[in-house]
């Protein structure tokens, strides 16, 4: 193989020795199983990821935050720049199916129970990720400075400092200052587009190449006793590209028909419209927050909910520590029993949130 | 008797590792204090003129600037003259009158409270801190108590 190749082929190799990487590619397998499908979500959260950072940088080239500045010039590049709008559309709208694929890939790590061991590290990893996932959201939520994003940044910081001791501090060095202000602005784009950026592209880069080096987990049991397989190259890779088009296609048309909404700009001396609610991700703990009573055993109901959500989500990450294995080694239905515990409660507090 | 040379390594790596927090320290500290943004000069306002007394309607709101927060002037059905921060006590929305209901009320959450700004309906757990309003002239005068 070697002898044959020429041109840049053998240009590249006489600099670089790419026949190990080759070598892993050809031989890399991916375990094909009913479950396979869910593997794919990985992959799309990827590509969503890489859309983020296209899509980021071209509004980056006009976005100018600031008190007088921030509103308009997102309404600028929606109403002026040449397909300004569709850029701006599809960052929000692919910010928010990111999440929500990579919620479907962590659930379905977890229901596979790929996250046992060896694959530990990738669990806390992709845990991670999502976290960032979710500051990019809140931080890229205000930078247009409309009402709504201005009273939501308001409202979720104010929940951080209902946290004894640690919230105060917090939500200033969040809010840069004590209120939500112009500071606010510039500290939430530094973290968009400058910190977070950074940290999710080095944890992404360990996600992958653990990935990459432990192979995809194999269900414990085969269905059938019989492992089956098919190679990474090019079949799965082919099909993750497949998936990626649909993807594509998915957003501009939700990009396209659904895009969206500026607002107005926000007044901090005004009053607070109707209807202030977070992103669709947060809005499960949002909801479940209000069914707290004001006081629980004389402490504020919702620092009792804020700390049990803390706990909860503490635990989650930790999953690969408590999940015991039964005696016979495999299955193990408390696990499953929890998942689908923790599911319903997200669909049934997003639903009542959204009523 | 322990060797001197094992005893001088560790009292080595010992000093190293200490050589090293501090060097972390010296770096961490200044950065964490970066992000500790300064009081940004504006002295606390203790009063401002919040509107001209022709403008206040009856059964009607303003909200107006008072310093850094936003505050609230209340005219009551009766005309009685009353000033809140407007800063909702529960997670610090701004509130508004509601001339149907002749309430002062937060949207976020359905807060309600009173035209004495006692917290009445859900979840504010707090009553509106209180200002004082004088007339002086045409100026209706807000200020801290
Ligand atoms: S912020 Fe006013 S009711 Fe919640």
């Amino acid at each position: 193989m070697t002898e044959r190749a020429s041109g840049p082929m053998r240009w590249i190799r006489e600099r670089f020795n790419i026949d190990p990487l080759i070598e892993f590619a050809s031989h890399k397998q991916v375990p094909e199983w009913r479950g396979s499908f869910w593997y794919y979500f990985g992959g799309v959260s990827l590509f969503l990821f890489i859309v983020q950072v296209v899509s980021g940088i071209l509004l980056l080239m006009y976005y100018q935050p600031g008190e007088k500045t921030a509103y308009e010039s997102v309404r600028f590049i929606v109403t002026k720049v040449r397909f300004g709008w569709l850029v701006r559309s599809i960052h929000s709208w692919a910010a928010n199916l990111f999440i929500l694929s990579a919620f479907i890939h962590m659930f379905s790590v977890f229901f596979t129970k790929a996250f046992r061991r060896p694959r530990e590290l990738t669990w806390y990893s992709g845990f991670l990720l999502l976290a960032l996932g979710l500051g990019f959201g809140f931080s890229g939520y205000l930078l247009p400075w409309n009402t709504l994003a201005y009273f939501a940044t308001k409202v979720g910081t104010t929940i951080v400092a209902v946290l004894p001791g640690v919230g105060e501090p917090i939500m200033e060095l969040l809010r840069a200052g004590k209120d939500v202000s112009t500071a606010t602005l510039t500290r939430f784009y530094g973290l968009h587009v400058a910190i977070l950026p950074a940290a999710f592209t080095l944890i992404l880069g360990l996600h992958l190449m653990l990935i990459q080096t432990q192979g995809m987990h194999e269900p414990e049991p085969w269905p059938g006793g019989k492992p089956r397989y098919m190679p990474f190259f090019p079949n799965f890779v082919l099909r993750d590209l497949l998936l990626w088009l649909i993807v594509l296609n998915i957003l501009a048309i939700l990009a396209v028909w659904f895009p969206w909404e500026l607002g107005s700009k926000a007044d901090p001396f005004g009053a607070a419209p109707q209807g202030i609610k977070p992103e669709w991700y947060f809005l499960f703990t949002y909801q479940a927050l209000k069914y707290f009573p004001a006081k629980l055993a004389g402490i504020d109901g919702e620092v009792v909910g804020i700390v049990l959500f803390g706990i909860a989500g503490l635990l989650w990450f930790l999953v690969p520590l408590w999940d015991a294995r039964t005696p016979r080694g495999i299955r193990n239905r408390f696990i499953n029993y929890v998942g689908i515990t923790v599911v319903l409660f997200i669909i049934v507090m997003t639903a009542l949130g959204v009523r | 008797m322990t060797e001197p040379g094992i005893s001088r390594r560790s009292f080595l790596d010992r000093l190293l590792g200490l050589g090293v927090l501090a060097w972390l320290g010296s770096v961490i500290y200044p950065v964490v204090e970066y992000f500790k943004t300064p009081p940004q000069g504006e002295a606390e306002v203790t009063s401002v003129v919040a509107t001209k007394i022709q403008s206040v309607k009856p059964n009607s709101g303003l909200v107006f600037r008072f310093g850094r927060e936003p505050a609230i002037l209340v005219s009551g059905p009766d005309g009685k003259l009353r000033a809140f921060s407007a800063t909702c006590t529960h997670l610090q929305c701004t509130v508004q009158y509601r001339n149907d209901l002749q309430k002062i009320y937060c949207a976020c959450h359905n807060g309600m409270y009173d035209l004495n700004g006692r917290n009445l309906a859900g979840p504010p757990p707090r009553p509106l801190t209180e200002f004082q309003v004088t007339v002086k002239g045409d100026d209706v005068v807000v200020s801290r108590t």
